[in-house]
């Protein structure tokens, strides 16, 4: 598991994404899928919900899947069912997404295998906000250890 | 980003953790954020944050940044994801059993146990309708028959106040998971330097900060770290998988993962219980941590010294200090505790209760105070104080006979330590003291 909860990868694709695909995101405010694109909403992502049963969340159009979207897609952040994961790995492979990431409890070895082989760096059972709040923002506040040691400002970030 | 993060050593992170040069002032040391409240950019910043969308500062009975950069740095000393401070040790272990805990559970409490604690448990027992199975964490079966289907925690010390116990954490740590119960730990007495509960397979440390932590006995404070690797969804956790009432039916582990339970800790526990810790408290806690792995060397190498001192001694029966070669816990120690087991040991005296008395008043440089792990010397008669509260058989199930003498040894020179003893010796025995 370690292999997809490396650091070094999570920075990346927290600095580097723009564009965040968030498959199975539900309308409802009450989901962690919900929480967490509200949260990258704010914080200057572009959120495309991916979701059959939706047409619109949080202001966006919703496509029924990632072969359904028109743009780029940097990051695929997967809020299902693990068994629906190989699926959606290959999907995101197809369409030429930068990243796999499955959230908190989506484990899926066989997926994660699918989007490394093709050639897709893999976050598993790690939280998309969570990560950026921890690097960037403001987790700190919480009592979190956020893994940020530094004794200078550019450090500190 | 060319470069592999950087995986920091204790003694760095003991200075660093939890604290960033202040963006806005360039201020090295943590500011005090002596502030009840904190202004909102908008109304929609409002809106998300009481919603628990987006982190941030509302009001300092739920959180406060002086008080987050101490959390984050026991939490990173302790390899936890995070921590929740209260104002007091006992604050934080109450709050941690109500969080978890429905009437009609059970809990599987080692008998060896500080006095408070048990005075507490049995408080919140009657109280909350949890029943407490008491074990002996010596027996290597004792855990496994105290646990049933209905045991919600196991709760023990890593090392016993005041008799000196040990636990075999990985031990207690499977006994916990077969039946699906975390295994909670009272880290106080070894600190994050001497032992990491979590890294062997604990899943909650609690402590009373006001000991080596802060170091100096300036302040009352407690924490509550967490793992973030216990299944809080295992069927057995309502109030940390179920949807809350409290924020309009959102379930904390599923929303919040590896941070469930420290989000329900502060945002719904520590918002009704109150028991937060001051923005001032924080800094000198703070200030202390910085020191804590230099301060824990001298501890160990002084009490280390007093102990075997004291088993040559006449008059002095009993020396419970774990890492003396003939301590049943010798072998836990290297396996548990490598650099040391902490400062604070107890001995009995054979003139008994009387003779405990004595000793007591003819000390002059060790202090007869309700604490330990100060810098400072202190010494104190658990029958008649700190353990005063308990029944007989409690007084013996928590390693306590009438002249049992708890010492804490400080970080003072050791011949000078040594020279106080031997004249509170000679009073127990009945000898005249001359100064």
């Amino acid at each position: 598991m370690n292999e997809f909860q490396d650091r070094r990868t999570i920075q990346e694709i927290v600095l580097n994404a723009r564009t965040v695909a968030i498959v199975g995101l539900s309308a409802s405010e009450l989901r962690a899928s919900n929480f967490v694109a509200y949260y990258l909403q704010r914080h200057g992502y572009r959120v495309i919900p991916v979701n059959p049963n939706e047409e619109h969340v949080l202001g966006e159009q919703v496509y029924p899947s990632l072969r359904d979207v028109p743009e780029r897609i940097d990051v695929v952040d997967v809020f299902r069912t693990p068994a629906a994961v190989p699926e959606i790995a290959r999907e995101a492979v197809e369409v030429g997404a930068g990243a796999l990431w499955l959230q908190f409890g989506v484990i899926s070895p066989e997926g994660a295998r699918i989007a490394q082989e093709g050639g897709l760096p893999v976050v598993m059972d790690r939280c998309l906000k969570v990560e950026h709040a921890r690097l960037l923002g403001r987790m700190h506040w919480m009592g979190f250890d956020t893994g940020v040691i530094a004794g200078s400002r550019a450090g500190s970030r | 980003m060319d470069e592999t993060p950087r995986e920091f050593g204790f003694r760095t992170r003991a200075v660093h953790a939890g604290q960033r040069p202040d963006p806005y002032t360039g201020a090295s040391a943590t500011p005090i954020y002596q502030t009840a409240g904190f202004v909102f950019e908008d109304t929609e910043s409002a809106a998300a944050y009481f919603n628990l969308q987006e982190y941030g500062n509302i009001y300092s009975r739920i959180m406060n940044p002086t008080v987050a950069a101490f959390e984050e740095r026991l939490a990173s000393l302790e390899a936890g994801v995070g921590a929740v401070a209260f104002a007091s040790g006992l604050a934080a272990q109450a709050a941690l059993f109500f969080a978890l805990l429905e009437p009609g559970d059970r809990i599987a409490v080692a008998k060896a146990l500080y006095g408070g604690s048990t005075a507490q448990l049995n408080h919140l027992a009657r109280k909350l309708q949890i029943t407490l199975d008491w074990v002996d964490m010596d027996d290597p079966d004792g855990w496994r028959r105290s646990v049933t289907a209905e045991t919600k925690a196991l709760f023990a010390e890593t090392v016993a106040n005041p008799g000196g116990n040990v636990l075999d954490i990985e031990l207690a740590a499977s006994v916990a998971h077969e039946v699906g119960a975390p295994l909670v730990v009272d880290n106080t007495f070894a600190t994050p330097y001497l032992c990491r509960p979590l890294e062997f397979g604990a899943d909650v440390v609690v402590h009373s900060a006001t000991k080596f932590l802060v170091g100096n006995g300036t302040t009352i404070a407690g924490a509550v770290v967490d793992s973030g690797t216990f299944d809080w969804s295992n069927g057995r956790f309502p109030s940390i998988a179920e949807p809350s009432t409290a924020y309009h039916g959102l379930k904390f582990h599923e929303t919040f993962g590896v941070y469930g339970l420290l989000m329900k800790l502060r945002s719904e526990t520590l918002r009704d219980f109150g028991a937060v810790l001051a923005p001032f408290n924080a800094f000198l806690l703070l200030l202390g941590m910085e020191s804590l792995a230099v301060r824990m060397d001298r501890h160990v190498a002084n009490a280390l010294a007093v102990a075997e001192w004291l088993g040559v001694q006449p008059g002095v029966g009993a020396v419970r200090h774990p890492a003396l070669p003939d301590s049943p816990y010798r072998s836990l120690v290297e396996r548990y505790l490598p650099r040391g087991a902490g400062s604070v040991f107890s001995f009995d005296l054979e003139s008994g209760r009387e003779g405990g008395r004595r000793f007591i008043e003819a000390l002059s440089l060790w202090s007869h105070l309700a604490n330990v792990g100060d810098t400072k010397s202190l010494v104190i008669h658990p029958a008649s104080t700190t353990h005063r509260q308990l029944a007989d058989d409690e007084l013996a199930a928590s390693g306590v006979a009438p002249g049992t003498v708890r010492l804490s040894v400080g970080l003072e020179d050791v011949d000078d330590l040594l020279w106080d003893l031997e004249r509170g010796l000679r009073a127990a025995r009945g000898s005249a003291v001359t100064a």
